[in-house]
Order: structure tokens, then sequence, then C-alpha cells
């Protein structure tokens, strides 16, 4: 049994010990901002956080996989060291080469407030754990990831 | 129940029976180095079975240069690469060193305070006590102590200097380094070697019990098993206080180990290592690559001692505000502060030579026995001190390490009970409200940073720890002294 969430474009998986994520997109990026989202409904409740500051982060890997990796550790480390939290992302300037991939990112959010935000669960770090990115069909990338909570 | 469980191992793992609390997991691959050894009893091993727990165990025994056995302990449950609750030793030169062995929070560990005070005595102040301590000690998300100002030198100097940053500093007492595995400051630390990035998520958070599973608990002896045992470590009556701390080295330690992670990804190719998972990365033992993983896991190691030191001084603190004496009349004493995720260098005897190895404890508790030169002066004769948690509202575990653990287990004994339920299922199952009016009726009174963490962590989404532990008495490798329950819960 699973929990869907926005549309069913994300879906939360059953996992003993921690959060198994599944997200889709009809383009990579959109599977990858969907990761990012899937991330921060772990932590909090994305619908409160609105988009009052705007930060942008670029990020780098050798594969795809490790894309990943580093797109969500940063924005996890960008969350704690700003005290932050993120609800919007959009990713531009998708550069692939032979040997390495990169993306730079607008993301959106606002300053962690008791008061007002949620807490759900602090998020320890992004794993390789099972991580699957799959191209379903011509219209559909599937993402599936762990997170150590 | 079928909905909670992991998907089980890609393939059928064998295991032959040894005994009613071992078996083995035979070299049924080729690039199984040596067999697996698995303690637990009919039960336990079930529910190992229904994930990937022991097919990791036999992953591990395709570490190079590992000794005798791939091992899981009773609360063994599947992880990141290696199961939770394991032991895999490898030798100093010709074996490797993995973060994946370690985890991602370093350290993560349990420290114990014992008290001369009874039940009856802190009953009353119970309500108060426990809003004290969770207005002092920050949980829950982006919460700090704002006068621990800690400055970048100061961050190195800390991982470096372990608990007696601290206590030099005013936060604990002289005695409480002697009390740590480690003595709170573990060797060969370099500040050097861990990333900037690591510094600056460790720089906000240090002195925060963190969320998840973390906790702090104020607890009573239940029941003593070990009356000479218990009364060396300062436990001496049923009904006595004690605090039980259960947190680790927060975001420092979680990006040392994804660091290490990368850069051992890397080493594997360049040393040629055939790997059968990507979170076993590891690098030969002699490598610069495994030297400076071990230097920063060092560092992070200290970091988690000296949260849990911070966290402690914070906790003498609110009894003193609620109780009106001071911490020392009330006897608030550092038991032992043992940690569940670390790597260490130590000598073992293999095949009755005495060799240096690097022993990785993922989720298992050092359990080393008497007379050892690690144990402290006071604890010797009797032997180390093992803490073992249990789930939120069920007792808690103070064992004692044993010759038998130097033989089966490189010293080693369980950690905690381990999860049987997912997160979503047990929110499904219970709520916060429900959870909480469920512990209240039992006399037991809970402060939560998030509510929904109450249902996520009922204690029916555990394995019971009372079973975990009668494994670990039954084979020996850590016996019974003491069964502490909880009167009180602060979580995250």
């Amino acid at each position: 049994m699973s929990w869907k969430l926005f549309g069913g474009k994300i879906e939360f998986l059953e996992h003993t010990a921690d959060v198994y994520v599944r997200t889709y997109g009809v383009s990579v990026q959109e599977a990858f901002e969907n990761a990012a989202l899937a991330m921060f409904e772990t932590i909090t409740k994305t619908m409160k956080v609105t988009h009052a500051v705007e930060d942008e982060i670029t990020v780098e890997a050798e594969d795809c996989y490790a894309l990943l990796y580093n797109w969500l550790e940063a924005l996890l480390v960008n969350s704690e060291v700003k005290g932050m939290l993120y609800s919007k992302f959009h990713i531009v300037d998708w550069v692939e080469t032979g040997d390495s991939l990169r993306f730079t990112a607008h993301i959106w959010g606002e300053k962690f407030q008791p008061k007002k935000h949620v807490q759900k669960v602090a998020v320890k770090a992004v794993t390789y754990h099972r991580m699957v990115i799959m191209q379903e069909n011509e219209r559909s990338i599937k993402l599936e990831f762990i997170l150590d909570i | 129940m079928s909905e909670d469980e992991g998907r089980p191992a890609p393939e059928h793992v064998p295991l032959e029976k040894i005994t009613d609390h071992i078996w083995k997991i035979p070299q049924y691959k080729k690039d199984m180095n040596v067999s697996g050894i698995v303690f637990a009893n009919q039960s336990l091993l079930e529910k190992m079975q229904a994930d990937r727990t022991l097919w990791q165990c036999a992953n591990v025994a395709q570490l190079p240069g590992i000794y005798k056995h791939a091992i899981t302990l009773p609360d063994g449950h599947e992880g990141y690469g290696f199961p939770i609750g394991g032991v895999a030793a490898t030798d100093y030169n010709e074996g490797v060193i993995s973060p994946g062995g370690v985890g991602y929070d370093i350290n993560c560990g349990v420290r114990l305070l014992s008290s001369d005070i009874t039940e009856q005595d802190i009953r009353p102040h119970l309500p108060v006590l426990v809003e004290t301590i969770f207005r002092n000690v920050p949980s829950g998300l982006g919460s700090r102590r704002k006068d621990l100002t800690i400055s970048n030198s100061d961050l190195d100097r800390l991982a470096v200097d372990g608990v007696n940053f601290l206590v030099e500093r005013g936060l604990g007492w002289k005695e409480d380094a002697e009390h740590c595995e480690e003595q709170g400051c573990m060797m060969n630390a370099n500040p050097d070697v861990v990333s900037n990035t690591a510094k600056s998520r460790g720089l906000t958070q240090i002195g925060t019990l963190g969320s998840g599973n973390h906790f702090l608990e104020i607890q009573k002896v239940d029941k003593i098993f070990n009356l000479k045992t218990a009364k060396t470590f300062g436990i001496t009556h049923e009904g006595q206080i004690m605090v039980m701390i259960h947190c680790g080295s927060r975001g420092y330690g979680h990006q040392v180990c994804s660091d290490y992670l990368r850069i051992m990804e890397h080493a594997v190719q360049k040393h040629k290592i055939n790997i059968p998972d990507r979170e076993l990365a590891c690098a030969p033992g002699s490598s610069l690559e495994a030297r400076n993983y071990y230097q920063a896991m060092a560092c992070a190691v200290n970091y988690a001692f000296v949260n849990r030191q911070a966290i402690m001084h914070w906790v003498r603190q609110s009894f003193q505000q609620v109780l009106k004496r001071d911490p020392e009349k009330l006897g608030l004493q550092l038991v032992y502060d043992v940690a569940h995720n670390i790597a260490k260098i130590e000598n073992h005897k293999i095949d009755n030579e005495t060799k240096k190895v690097w022993v990785h404890r993922k989720g298992a508790t050092r359990a080393f026995p008497p007379g050892h030169q690690d144990i402290p002066t006071d604890y010797r004769n009797e032997g180390q001190p093992v803490l073992i948690p249990g789930s939120m509202g069920t007792s808690s575990w103070v064992l004692v390490g044993s010759q038998k653990a130097m033989d089966l287990t490189f010293g080693s004994t369980a950690h905690g009970a381990g999860r049987i339920m997912s997160r979503s299922a047990a929110k499904r199952k219970y709520w916060g409200g429900e959870i909480r009016t469920s512990l209240e009726k039992r006399g037991i009174t809970v402060k939560a940073a998030s509510p929904m963490v109450l249902a996520e962590e009922a204690d029916g989404a555990y394995k019971n720890v009372d079973t975990v532990v009668d494994v670990s008495d039954q084979v020996g490798i850590a016996t019974k002294v003491a069964r502490l329950v909880p009167l009180s819960v602060v979580k995250g």
C-alpha cells in the first residue's frame, strides 16, 4: 500500500525504517523537481510553505544516479544551514557532456517558523539504496529512492 | 503484516541451524570470503527472512580481508548495503574499511545517568521536570540553544578534544569523560579531512537531540538481574531514577558519511575492488582514502560525544532548577556512554593469533569482557556496561560485556529493538493522540516536538527489545544487569 500526493506525481511506498519515495515526470527535470518536493513533504507540509525567498543552486555529477543524490543532498544542506524550507523547484540549463551532467535550479521557500510550519520528520541523508531512474514510456520518467530519517 | 515488510531478497539465502539461537549462512556464493552467522531465535529470524537482512549479511561476507564471519545480531534488519545490527571485522592491512559499515549517523549512541533519587521523590515533580528538560534541550526542526555559541575553530577543536572540550568550559564534571567509550575522545581525529559542508551542518546543530528514533527518557530501575555488577555501575535498587539520552552526530556525521561514500565509490574503481552493492563502497585499509575516512569519522564520533555531553549537562541543570538541589547532591552520575555506529581499530584473536583489525559496528554495541584495558578502571573487574534502548514506552536494558562476545562477535552485541513496521503503516495503525493517552494510562508522560513522530515511533512498530536482549543473554555475548522502564519521554 502506498500514499499518493500532488495528483499522483509523488508516491510514498512502504519501508520499514525509512522513507521510500517514488516520483514521476514527463521529463527527467520534472521528475527531479518532484523528487525535491517529495523530500520537503517528508519534512513538512509544503502547502504551508510560501515562495517568499528565492535561492539558486547548481549541481553536477558523473551519472544520473549521482546527480539525483547530489541534488537532494544540496537541498538538504541548504535547508539545514540556512534554516529554510522549500516548496517550489525549477530546473534550468540541464547540460550533458561525455562524462558529466549538470544543471542549475531556482528554488523557492521561506525560513522555518515553528508556529507556522508543520514538523514531520528530519531527513538525515539521501541514499543510493534501491534508487531507480527509469524511462517508463515517451511521456513518463519514474524515480525511486530512500531517505534515511 | 505483509504490506509492512520490505521486499524479499533477490535470491534464496540458505541457513544452517547451529543452536536454537545461532544460525550459519554457508558460503553459497563463490564471492563470499567467509560464511555469515546470525544470532536470533525463530521469531526474530523469520522477521529477518521477510526482508533483505540475510542477503545483505551474505554481501558483507564478500568484503576483501573479512575475518571469521559477517555477523548479524538479534536486532538485525535491512539497512543500506550492510544490515543494521551487524558486525564485520577486516584485516588492518589486507582488508577494507567501508563508511556504509558505520552508517550515516556516526556514533549514534546512548548515554545513561544514575541518581540518588527514588520514584516517590520524583513523581510529583515529573510534569514540570519534563517541561523544563524540553525547554532546555533543543529538539525538533531547527531548534538550538542561543547560549552555546560555537565558532568554526571551536568546532574543529571539539572534534579533536571530544567531551573534555565542554568539561573545560564548565559543561560537565571532570569524571564524565572517563565513563565514555574511548574516554569520550577518539584518537586520530583530523578536521582537515572533514568537508566545509559537514562543518556548516554541524555548526548549527551541536547540542540538539534531533528527531526520529532519538529520545531522552527519565526512567526507573524496574528489575536488577546481576546485583554485584549493577552496584558497580551505580545501579543500587529498584525504583532508582535514571536518565537515558539517545542521539548522534547530527548533520555533521551524516555529511561525513555521505562525502566519503562518494570518495569510496571512486576508490572501488581505482583499487579494483569487487563489491555487490554500491552502498558497500570501501577502500583498502592501507590507502589514503581509508586513512582520511577514519580521521573524519573520528571527528564525527567526537562531535556525537560532545552532543550527548551538552544534552546531559542541560538535563542536570533541569533537575537542579526543578528539585532546587545541586546535581552533585542528586547523584546525577554518568554511568556510561556507548557508540552504536562506529569503526574501530582493535586487536582480536583469530585462529589463536592476535590480529589488528577494522571492526565495523553498525547498529551494534561494543561488549568487552572483564579485565579489558579499554574499560574504565572502576568497572574493569565486571566488564563493560552495554546500553540497549528500547522503543518509545518500552523497557531499556543495561547489560555487561563478556569473553563470549570476544570469541563470537568481535566483542559486540545488539543495539536496540529494530523496526518491524513502516512509519506510514504505524501512522495508519496508530495516531499520536492515542499513543499519548495509552502511554499516560501507564503513567508515562510524553513531550514531543512533532506529534506525528509519536505514532511513527509507537512501540508496536518495533521488535520486542526484551526478546533481543534474551538472545544476547542466552548466547552469552552480553548478559543482563538491569531492566529500566520509562516514566517520561522527550522526543524530537
